[in-house]
């Protein structure tokens, strides 16, 4: 058996950054996870820019942003494992891995951060009638086949949903000369950012087709075409608006499910709209000593905030290997109020005696609308937005004085006043 | 060279015939009209072993589902294929129902079924609480169980070959001619003589007889879909449980997997097309209706995909075995609907009977070896049987789906198999690489690398499940 101070669960920027961090604050024996053959994660198919505008000031591609992550942890000594799989974890902080090389690896640990990211929803999750044709596939799937295995996936492309991986392939296949015919979105709003709306489909002339979803696929081998319909407000199928489009691809972007059943063997706390841990301020779990951050515990739209957000865990796992966490912290819940479907962090310890900042989402688009912050029922912030939209993640900040004044029955909500 | 025996077809029927006839000193072929064995009805079904109380008594159906179930145990331990002796239990909600389920009592203890009970309300719901609550009472029958279907095609089909068959795959039979007591069967791919013919084309069968010029073999297709639910909801119900069946089948059943999910289906609706393996949305929505019916916690929404089969039904509602009125040395069988599957072992056994007789003398094959090597499968292993198998072969350590925790190991092994894997549909039901909650979205690429580079081709050559059903176009710009 190996012992580690500090076990990474995945080498994407989350688990990078988090390793830095907690190398950082001191800790000196630290080993991280990576089921690919790379570190980077996801990052390594990304090869669009458009990464890195908030951290580094700079705009970078994935791989260049990942590459100054493994840059820096290669001038460290924390251990990195590749191609390595962890299979378990138990619930006194024993990980089991396994890879070619070690075989099994029993690894004790004093402090874990989860980072192991996120998967696309297939089309079984959705109700898509039809055909079991070729063709079909995830956005991201098609990503790594044209960007990192340099094969076409298909010639004549339909895109559901308007996540940012659909966008962006949106654009990457018309620049490899496929034709994208249209892509078409559930909802009334793109769950993507604005900017990729502007720069993959609308700068390419790619129709955005709104309560619009594919409600059967035809082809028996090959897919050679898909059937469109409106939906209506209950997002049914509307039948009178069925429309067929050739086609011999159908990429799904229908939303991202943070992997967490590890997370979940180990019996940690799940938030029901996350899918992700329930953590406090230092992205601490349920569960003492395990951390979680990035995709995994929520899915964030910049990976910016991904890396801040693993530099809290980094710092939070460190505290605690280093006996420098609060023995009895005292949580107070936040409250999603008017307009906002989550908070992360869940909770706060109120004897922080740092600024925290709550990220959340809204559950549809808002115009002209502020953000409101209410500790113990007084706004402690009020700010006004000309657009508020799903697919873009907001914060409040917890000034640290407001922490102070909290007591253990105070409450935290965060709502949108239109 | 001219074959004894050749098989039409390798769904759980030919598979298994196949093997059967292996036992003795004969030269069979199994002739496959798709890229891989068990592309039909054997592929998608409710892979259920009944316990034979449905079928009317006197019939092969009866007799052979009886006798099938009682064989299905030691048989699937040979093979090295799941299988779990669960129970069943049909579910009654009035005292209308109620009747019925005394008459499939009356017939189970008729068709000489073992283990047949009928619960009161208070112990089926001891037995399985997360039934409705408007249940009125239950068959129970002990004997039944549940099997992975296609494993067990597959694993028959590889013990087949290992003890002499020959198997072809893509040889879809177009022409068969008949001259001095021997077969020739045509088909793009070439051809095959032999002396006699099993037609286990299942869907197709009665186009295979129609060439000898035999038009008794009369099917109507019928489509059955089905969801399987995540793993998280797999332990919902621990019986097959299947509602008050009617004329159109068993109706709805609820039930878990030999894998550990959630299997909620089948409809039956009768349609023209043998190719047509769509979901519908009216299927979608019959399927939530009826499963809620019986379980009202089962939820689509943890549905991981959904999926067609057709099931050759045959007009006069009983299986086609035997030989043929035109020409005695081909042998029918046909119409194998459920409880096709669980009679299967038995359907073999009578088949190779009838052409044991036919023929006279066949000896018994003295190196027949009915039991697979075992199959490595990492998820099973405990973890010093993980650490011996990787030090062996270290490709055991290195995880390719991570769903369902499948090596890469695992995956040569499937397509260096006797029949072994061509696609990804074949590394699919031989590994179960792709069939977790992600549905292949992170492995399916990696085992389309591996099929190129132990296939050595390029991996634009590489098909979901063989014929035009490539994944991958020409290289990008």
């Amino acid at each position: 058996m190996l012992n580690y101070d500090l076990v990474v669960v995945g080498g994407g920027p989350a688990g990078m950054a988090a390793a830095l961090k907690a190398r950082e604050c001191g800790i000196e024996s630290i080993i991280v996870l990576e089921r690919a053959e790379t570190l980077g994660g996801i990052l390594e198919q990304c090869i669009h820019t458009g990464f890195g505008l908030h951290y580094f000031g700079e705009e970078l591609s994935g791989p260049e942003y990942a590459a100054k992550f493994i840059a820096q942890i290669e001038k460290t000594d924390i251990v990195v494992k590749t191609d390595t799989m962890v299979l378990d974890i138990s619930d006194n902080n024993l990980v089991t891995a396994v890879n070619k090389n070690d075989g099994l690896l029993k690894i004790q640990a004093k402090a874990i951060v989860l980072a192991m990211g996120c998967r696309e929803r297939p089309r079984g999750a959705l109700e898509i009638a039809g055909t079991r044709a070729s063709g079909i596939m995830t956005a991201g799937t098609a990503q790594k086949y044209v960007n990192l295995d340099g094969y076409m996936p298909g010639k004549k492309v339909v895109i559901l949903g308007s996540g940012d991986i659909g966008l962006i392939m949106a654009r990457r296949m018309t620049l490899e000369g496929a034709e994208v015919k249209v892509v078409c979105e559930l909802m009334p709003y793109s769950g993507g950012l604005t900017r990729n709306i502007v720069q993959c489909l609308d700068d390419f002339g790619i129709p955005l087709r709104l309560s619009t979803t594919v409600v059967e696929t035809h082809g028996k081998e090959r897919l050679e075409g898909v059937t469109i319909a409106k939906v209506d407000e209950n997002l049914q199928p509307i039948d009178s608006t069925r429309e067929y489009i050739e086609c011999d691809t159908l990429m799904l972007s229908v939303g991202l499910i943070p992997e967490n059943e590890l997370t979940k063997n180990v019996g940690i706390g799940i938030d029901r709209i996350t899918s992700g841990a329930v953590v406090d301020e230092m992205r601490q779990t349920d569960h003492k000593g395990i951390f979680a951050c990035g995709n995994v515990l929520h899915v964030h739209d910049l990976v910016d905030y991904v890396t801040l957000e693993a530099q809290l865990a980094g710092k939070g796992a460190a505290d605690y290997i280093l006996g420098n966490s609060d023995e009895n912290p005292c949580y107070v819940n936040g409250t999603t109020g008017n307009g906002v479907r989550y908070l992360v962090p869940q909770r706060v310890n109120i004897n922080n005696k740092d600024d925290v900042k709550i990220y959340f989402r809204v559950g549809r688009v808002f115009k002209n609308a502020k953000v409101v912050l209410e500790v113990d029922g007084n706004v402690i912030s009020s700010k006004k937005k000309v657009k508020l939209a799903p697919g873009e993640m907001e914060n409040v900040v917890i000034p640290a004085a407001v922490l102070s004044s909290m007591t253990a029955d105070s409450s935290i909500v965060v709502r949108v006043e239109e | 060279m001219c074959y004894d025996v050749a098989v039409i077809g390798a769904g759980v029927i030919g598979a298994l015939t196949a093997r059967e006839l292996s036992k003795y000193n004969l030269k069979t072929v199994l002739a496959e009209a798709t890229n891989d064995v068990a592309m039909g009805a054997s592929k998608a079904n409710s892979g259920i072993v009944h316990a034979g109380f449905d079928a009317k008594p006197g019939t092969l159906k009866a007799q052979l589902n009886v006798k099938g179930c009682a064989m299905m145990k030691e048989l699937c331990e040979k093979l090295s294929v799941p299988y779990k002796n669960n129970g069943s239990l049909v579910v009654a909600f009035s005292e209308e129902e109620m009747d019925t389920i005394k008459d499939l009592y009356d017939r189970g203890i008729a068709n000489g079924v073992p283990g047949l009970s009928i619960l009161s309300k208070e112990e089926l719901k001891a037995l399985e609480p997360n039934l409705a609550d408007d249940v009125a009472g239950a068959l129970r029958a002990e004997s039944a169980g549940i099997v992975c279907p296609y494993e067990l095609t597959i694993a028959a089909t590889e013990n087949a070959v290992v003890n002499g068959v020959d198997f072809v795959r893509n040889f879809r039979v177009k022409e068969i001619s008949f001259a001095d007591g021997v077969f020739t069967l045509k088909s793009d791919a070439g051809e095959l003589k032999a002396k006699y013919i099993v037609d286990a084309a299942g869907a197709h069968s009665d186009e295979v007889a129609k060439l000898i010029g035999d038009s008794c073999v009369n099917l109507v297709m019928r489509r059955g879909e089905y969801f399987i639910l995540d793993k998280a909801v797999g332990d919902m119900v621990s019986h097959t449980i299947f509602q008050c069946p009617t004329k159109m089948g068993k109706g709805i059943l609820v039930s878990p997997t030999v894998d550990g999910n959630l299997l909620i289906g089948p409809t039956a609706e009768d349609i023209e097309d043998k190719f047509d393996k769509s979901t519908t949305a009216n299927g979608f929505k019959t399927i939530k209706t009826f499963s809620v019916k019986s379980c009202p916690a089962v939820s689509v929404r943890n549905a991981i995909t959904s999926f067609t089969g057709l099931r050759a039904h045959p007009v006069n509602d009983d299986f086609i075995l035997g030989p043929s009125k035109v020409n005695p040395q081909f042998i029918h069988a046909s119409g194998i609907e459920s409880p096709g599957l669980t009679s299967a072992p038995a359907i073999a056994e009578y088949l190779v009977d009838i052409i044991r007789n036919a023929m006279g003398d066949v000896t018994e094959n003295e190196s027949f070896n009915g039991t697979r090597e075992d199959v490595f499968r990492f998820r099973h292993a405990t973890d010093e049987e993980r650490a011996e198998a990787i030090a062996k072969n270290p490709a055991y350590g290195r995880i390719v789906c991570r769903c369902e925790t499948i090596t890469e190991g695992e995956i040569i092994d499937a397509i260096k198999a006797p029949a072994g894997a061509r696609d990804v549909d074949g590394v699919k039901r031989r590994t179960r690489a792709g069939m977790g909650r992600c549905q292949g979205g992170f492995c399916g690429s990696k085992v389309v690398e591996i099929l190129a580079r132990e296939l050595g081709t390029e991996i634009n050559e590489i098909t979901k499940f063989g014929a035009a059903s490539n994944i991958l176009f020409d290289k990008t710009k």
